[in-house]
């Protein structure tokens, strides 16, 4: 098949992502982004000049072939291009919707030097969901290895684990502790940004593929680490941050204040924004949420569509320095959702009844840089002000959960509680592997997934060095 | 799926489940719950784990159905199951002998008091338990209670059944005679309940535990909607609790929360109604 020259690759504009109106989606929980056309994405795929570096695939955390895909889309040839990604990639359709491509792959993109990089996940979108309209779902290795391997937690790293491991022939057992499987994916990301069916999907897939998932299971409660060990081969933990982090500031405790955690797991997990949930959740005219990641995003974004008038998020440095995907940032810009840079909230004030009504707030400035190289705000004197706030939202970060370190005295933590692991994603406990936010202490979901295909390459290995172990005896 | 084994009624509205789950029956220690989900849908709701029977792999449930949760629950017929069970979580009661304890059980509190006094009991303490409620049919469990009990006090506020008045009446006695005078004190019950207690037990510093049941959603720590003030810190009632010094619990802030979902509903339109009308900023 005859490819365009450089010069007309060069020639093609990025392809436009078909999106919710924004006055319209501001309104509801529907996906905002619509996806590509075909002939749309087979354009925007042609736009690869497919360079010898392929800076593209060193930028992803998972290492897809991104230009080897990217070249089956420009050929019309979308079964092949889905067969590279469901090598490459556990939850295309989830990373193709929730990676900051532009921190990632897309930023070291070559077309983006002299103007836009190519949409490499709006590709990867439009591949998976592709083949999830056309494709059989994946099928079971033919042989098997004997192994059983036990996979802590079903977010983004433990899926990712669970697939890998379950394609090298492996018996894979998910611990799951809420009721249904997806972790952050399911509890934390909304439905406009990540369909729900979506994880279905995905998790159905790992089904096909032989993974038993096992809900309601709270390893360090239900069943020790230790018991885990004795019952199976090897085990990878990747149960997440958990905890959320609060600003201890006075009437944080007043009703209409959540952690992010609690107010997107009672809208996402819980449905609280369908009509007749079991699940209610306060909602308020005026919504703060405190916090500049993607969490925080979801959050005033949240707010906005429960019925808020305002929906404002106050973060303490500007815009520059916000971690949230600038997708994110973008379309909550174009939603209505008001930003107030270089704020802190210093107090919380309630009414009679207990429930919040207002934060103070205080005004700050950029000064030295700080240990993570962005500048650190500091307290303006004098610059203290009133917010309405009926509805408040703690989206300043998470820590590590003791829930199952604890009860597992001689594995390693460093001194935020996370867990300690060598190159090869094994912990202080041999057999015992761990990755994701739990090692990590808060990341992405893509970070999550590069350890959980990581793990499971050390794991297989661990696997068979230990049968040969056995054999030297 | 749970499979629910036996379901009987112990009281009005009073029922006591045997549901299948093994793994959570092994695990399982007094003063610990799990987190109840009936179908697809409902809500996850925190329930105390009455009693496990590891070799048969079941637990004991007693629910008090004063919700639309858990008058659906205790509807549930023998054979059909609970679609989720997640636990044994919270810590476990610190168990030791103290040698004379009273425990305290107000209305649907008795239901979860009755654990923890077992488990007292069979630590060798002499166990007084005192149990009130409204009405007569609101006193429950008082013969499983006395099966293990040195004595059973029941007060009901009309006086329809025991003596007429609080369970704080018949504590204040027994606290002000020597002869039986509890080491430590166990309370369950409503918020203004346990409040009322401490304070009968401050002045004396008698140990008070108080098992606490605020509004939770995951019960593993990741949401911290069960966050309450104790001495001055914030704690979360799954992981940290649900039992705590009874001395230090800010109680003002636990019943304001525990009322939030009873508020909520119409604040928005009176708050959108507020903002429409005035002056735009």
């Amino acid at each position: 098949m005859s490819r365009p020259s450089p010069k007309e690759r060069m020639a093609i504009a990025r392809t436009k992502m078909r999106e919710q109106e924004a006055a319209a989606r501001a309104k509801n929980f529907k996906e905002v982004n619509q996806g590509l056309e075909e002939l749309a994405a087979r354009e925007e795929a042609k736009r690869c000049l497919e360079c010898k570096n392929k800076p593209c695939v060193a930028g992803c955390p998972v290492a897809v072939r991104i230009p080897e895909f990217l070249m089956k889309v420009a050929d019309g040839d979308l079964a092949g291009a889905a067969a590279i990604l469901r090598e490459d990639n556990a939850l295309p359709a989830t990373t193709g919707r929730v990676c900051p491509q532009e921190k990632q792959c897309e930023q070291v993109c070559i077309r983006g030097k002299k103007g836009e990089p190519v949409a490499i996940g709006w590709l990867e979108r439009f591949v998976a969901d592709w083949a999830a309209r056309n494709m059989e779902p994946p099928k079971p290795p033919a042989v098997k290895t004997g192994y059983h391997v036990c996979v802590v937690g079903s977010g983004p790293g433990g899926l990712t684990a669970a697939g890998e491991l379950a394609r090298m022939g492996h018996d894979v057992t998910i611990f799951e502790a809420l009721h249904a499987a997806g972790g952050v994916l399911r509890y934390g990301i909304p439905e406009f940004r990540l369909p729900k069916d979506i994880v279905d999907r995905e998790v159905a897939n790992l089904e096909a593929l032989g993974v038993k998932i096992e809900c309601d299971v709270v390893v360090g409660k239900t069943i020790t680490v230790r018991q885990i060990l004795e019952e199976f081969d090897a085990c990878f933990v990747a149960n997440g941050a958990g905890l959320p982090v609060f600003m201890h500031i006075p009437g944080e405790n007043l009703k209409g204040i959540y952690s992010a955690n609690e107010y997107l797991t009672r809208v996402n997990l819980m449905g609280a924004y369908l009509p007749g949930s079991k699940t209610p959740i306060a909602k308020g005219a005026c919504a703060v949420v405190f916090g500049g990641g993607n969490t925080a995003m979801d959050g005033v974004r949240t707010a906005k569509r429960l019925g808020s008038a305002r929906a404002i998020l106050a973060y303490r440095r500007s815009h520059d320095e916000m971690p949230a995907r600038a997708e994110e940032v973008k379309h909550a810009e174009e939603e209505g959702i008001e930003f107030l840079f270089l704020v802190a909230p210093l107090e919380f004030l309630g009414d009679a009844k207990g429930w919040v009504r207002a934060v103070r707030m205080q005004r700050m400035e950029l000064g030295e840089p700080d240990a993570s190289g962005r500048r650190r705000p500091v307290p303006v004197k004098g610059s203290e002000f009133e917010l309405p706030c009926d509805i408040g939202v703690v989206a300043v970060g998470t820590s590590s959960n003791p829930l199952l370190t604890s009860t597992v005295p001689e594995l390693k933590l460093n001194k935020w509680g996370n867990i300690e692991i060598d190159a090869n994603q094994m912990t202080s406990v041999p057999g015992l592997f761990a990755g994701g936010d739990i090692v990590r202490g808060g990341a992405t979901v893509i970070l999550a997934m590069g350890d959980g295909k990581k793990a499971a390459q050390s794991m297989d290995a661990y696997l068979k060095e230990k049968v040969e172990r056995a054999e030297d005896w | 799926m749970f499979k629910i084994l036996s379901n009987e009624t112990l009281a009005a509205q009073v029922h006591r489940l045997v549901v299948e789950a093994p793994r959570i029956a092994r695990a399982r220690l007094p003063g610990q719950f799990v987190i109840v989900r009936l179908r697809e849908g409902a809500e996850r709701i925190p329930l105390t784990i009455a009693d496990a029977d590891p070799k048969h792999g079941t637990i004991t449930l007693i629910i008090q159905a004063v919700g639309a949760s858990t008058k659906d629950i205790v509807a549930t017929p023998v054979g059909d199951g609970l679609r989720n069970v997640a636990g044994p979580l919270g810590k476990a009661t610190h168990i030791k002998n103290w040698g004379r304890v009273a425990c305290v059980g107000g209305g649907v509190g008795t239901a979860v008091l009755y654990p923890l006094a077992k488990a007292l009991a069979e630590a060798g303490n002499e166990v007084t338990t005192i149990i009130g409620g409204r009405s007569a049919p609101f006193v429950i469990l008082r013969d499983e209670l006395a099966a293990f009990s040195k004595e059973v006090l029941v007060t009901t506020e009309d006086g329809s059944l025991g003596e007429k008045g609080f369970v704080t009446l018949a504590l204040d006695k027994l606290i002000k005679d020597p002869a039986r005078r509890p080491a430590a004190v166990f309370a369950v019950g409503p918020v203004p309940m346990m409040a009322a207690i401490t304070r009968l037990t401050q002045p004396d510093g008698i140990e008070t535990i108080v098992p606490l049941n605020p509004i939770m959603v995951d019960g593993t720590g990741t949401c911290g909607g069960c966050r309450l003030t104790v001495g001055g810190k914030i704690k979360f009632a799954c992981v940290d609790g649900p039992e705590f010094d009874g001395h230090q619990v800010d109680y003002k802030e636990l019943m304001a929360r525990l009322n939030t979902y009873q508020e909520c509903d119409c604040r928005l339109q009176e708050q959108v109604r507020k903002l429409e009308t005035e002056a735009p900023r």
